[in-house]
């Protein structure tokens, strides 16, 4: 890519200014990105270490007011990981078989076209929105309760078309030669995609998951509305407030004490290693990928 | 599997009609949203004494209602705008330099690290904001109005570090990750040979990709803008915790006021009433036409941008 100068004739002054300016712009450009992910990286680490310990994961934060120390965010991440369970539970099923009718059976026909529309527009709906849309749907128009359960069907849809876009993708790149093969052998079009198209696929569509999950473990606003707050553990996701880990850490950053600005940058930490563990893991299965391999 | 060679394919029916029911299912559940949404509003909007569409004011928890739109609204679109013009150029500038200035072997890496900026959760950038960035803001803030007053976003007396501003910073940072990657994937898609062509003209690298890069990726651009514009519109928690919650409509960035729809959802829901949660349903309803229409349009552009290469 360097220009390379040949005796002809020197690049005039002007010109060379500029492309370096520009070079110099682009590199700048980078350093402004990567600032914000320093220091938020930096005080998150540094200020959640603090209470990093053994009783912040293992204690709820029942009858600890707001000025007292200790208390944990045990039934926040019990809550989370319920939550985020769930939503995969409805999401993944939908979108995968989203996907496969968009690849295997839709062909570019109205209605595929149209799904795949809508599948683009829906990444774009405000989480809040579906928050919102589960409050109005199941808890004020079906009277259910506030609960893990309503939190999960919001998060789901967000989850959704991040699942079907990735799965998506992953199909397309099965080689159509598979899929020949197999018919060619008499095997019916459903049993190659159980067992040829989607095995070949399985890696890739398992990172597309987890990307997924990645995204909405850390969303705070659609919890807010559906889940609805508790400082007690409560185990069952179909009953009752819950707490989640993103809203644990909204809850306590707007308490006005040291004590609890500290359980929320703590707060911040678990959250964020959860979220980073599903990106590496989700990114080390992607690394291993490789045709050679069945994957299942 | 060799036998079922011999077997009409049973399973077939069945199979493909559970994946067409799950696209189906995708589509009633956005048509779901806007119905539901509607439902709920509409009783709240009844009860509502005054208009909508233009009151400034939000009071749905009175015995007489009173709430609207129209600070809320300005409030969304103007931290929306704003948090664009910051994120722009740097992202721009992100997306090229992964895609034509690093060095090959450590562009992936890096694009990975830039990727990394999307995976912090928007309330730990609210957190972030609220005790690191508030406070920082304040030095800089008092140094626009200072010496930048005469421009009137940046005028008027009171000068704090929960301003606007900061919120839209903290919105530039969460949308960058988004506009760069989709920049940077449209820039890769340049055609080499018309590059390669530029460079063997005696273009200097800058020329090249003024010439050859950036107008093939400009229809990609701009629907990565608008895809950004709608998350910042809808990003909720950040600004929640950031932004001060007054109502009113004012342009000076810097002042103690602003809020959005989004923040006005997470701070109201707790001691909303009916019709406040109702007031607050039909405010959401109108957060959601107006990313459906933000991000249709950059689908669409998307879309026309393909058939046109594709052809």
């Amino acid at each position: 890519m360097t220009t390379v100068q040949t005796g002809i004739q020197p690049i005039s002054t002007s010109r060379r200014v500029k492309d370096r300016i520009v070079h110099v712009l682009v590199y700048l450009a980078f350093a402004i990105a990567v600032i914000p992910l320093v220091s938020v990286l930096w005080l998150v680490i540094k200020n959640g270490m603090h209470r990093f310990d053994l009783e912040f994961l293992t204690h709820s934060m029942r009858n600890i007011g707001a000025r007292d120390a200790g208390g944990g965010a045990y039934h926040a991440i019990i809550g989370t990981l319920e939550q985020v369970s769930l939503a995969s539970l409805i999401a993944v099923p939908i979108g995968l078989l989203t996907a496969v009718y968009l690849v295997e059976y839709g062909s570019g026909g109205r209605l595929a076209r149209s799904i795949s529309f809508f599948v683009d527009v829906m990444t774009g709906v405000p989480s809040v929105v579906s928050g919102l849309f589960v409050l109005a749907f199941w808890i004020l128009a079906l009277g259910m309760p506030f609960s893990g359960f309503a939190g999960a069907m919001a998060l789901s849809i967000l989850m959704m078309p991040v699942v079907v876009r990735s799965a998506e993708e992953m199909l397309r790149l099965v080689p159509n030669d598979l899929r020949e093969a197999s018919y060619a052998l008499g095997v019916p079009k459903w049993r190659t995609i159980v067992k040829v198209v989607l095995p070949t696929a399985f890696t890739g569509i398992v990172t597309g998951v987890m990307l997924a999950v990645a995204r909405v473990a850390g969303e705070t606003a659609p919890l807010l509305l559906t889940v609805f707050f508790t400082d007690s553990i409560n185990n069952d996701p179909f009953n009752g407030p819950q707490m989640g880990l993103p809203l644990y850490v909204f809850d306590q950053a707007g308490r006005p004490t040291d004590t609890a600005i500290d359980r929320a940058w703590t707060g911040a930490l678990t959250l964020i290693l959860i979220v980073m563990l599903l990106n590496l893991v989700a990114r080390l299965i992607a690394w291993w990928r490789s045709p050679a391999k069945r994957g299942s | 599997m060799r036998r079922s060679a011999f077997r009409r394919s049973r399973g077939d029916v069945p199979f493909r009609f559970a994946s067409t029911g799950a696209g189906i299912v995708l589509l009633g559940i956005m048509a779901a949203i806007g119905v539901f949404l509607i439902v709920r509003a509409v009783p709240a909007l009844q009860a509502n004494t005054s208009h909508f569409l233009t009151e400034k004011t939000w009071n749905p928890n009175a015995v007489e209602p009173v709430f609207g739109i129209g600070a809320l609204a300005f409030g969304t679109v103007l931290s929306s705008f704003l948090a664009l013009v910051i994120a722009m150029p740097v992202a721009i500038g992100v997306a090229l330099f992964i895609s034509h200035y690093a060095p090959r072997r450590l562009a992936a890496i890096l694009g990975y690290v830039i990727d990394l900026l999307a995976a912090v959760p928007s309330v730990v950038y609210g957190l972030w904001g609220v005790v690191f960035l508030v406070p920082f803001m304040r030095g800089p803030s008092e140094f626009l109005n200072t010496y930048f007053g005469w421009i009137p976003l940046f005028g008027g007396d009171q000068v704090v570090g929960k301003s606007m501003l900061t919120a839209s910073i903290v919105l530039a940072i969460m949308i960058l990750p988004i506009i760069a990657a989709i920049s940077r994937e449209v820039f890769l898609q340049a055609p080499k040979m018309q590059e390669e062509a530029a460079l063997a003209l005696g273009a200097t690298r800058w020329e090249m990709i003024r010439m050859a890069v950036l107008p093939f990726g400009r229809p990609g651009v701009i629907s990565a803008a608008m895809l950004g514009l709608g998350r910042a519109m809808g990003e909720t928690i950040a600004v929640a915790l950031i932004l001060p919650a007054t109502f009113g409509i004012s342009f000076q960035i810097l002042g103690p006021n602003g809020n959005s729809i989004a923040a006005n959802i997470a701070n109201g829901f707790g001691e909303a009433t009916d019709t406040g949660r109702g007031a607050l349903i039909a405010s959401g309803l109108v957060l959601f036409l107006i990313t459906l229409v933000v991000n249709m349009g950059a689908r669409l552009v998307i879309a026309r941008r393909k058939e046109f290469t594709r052809a």
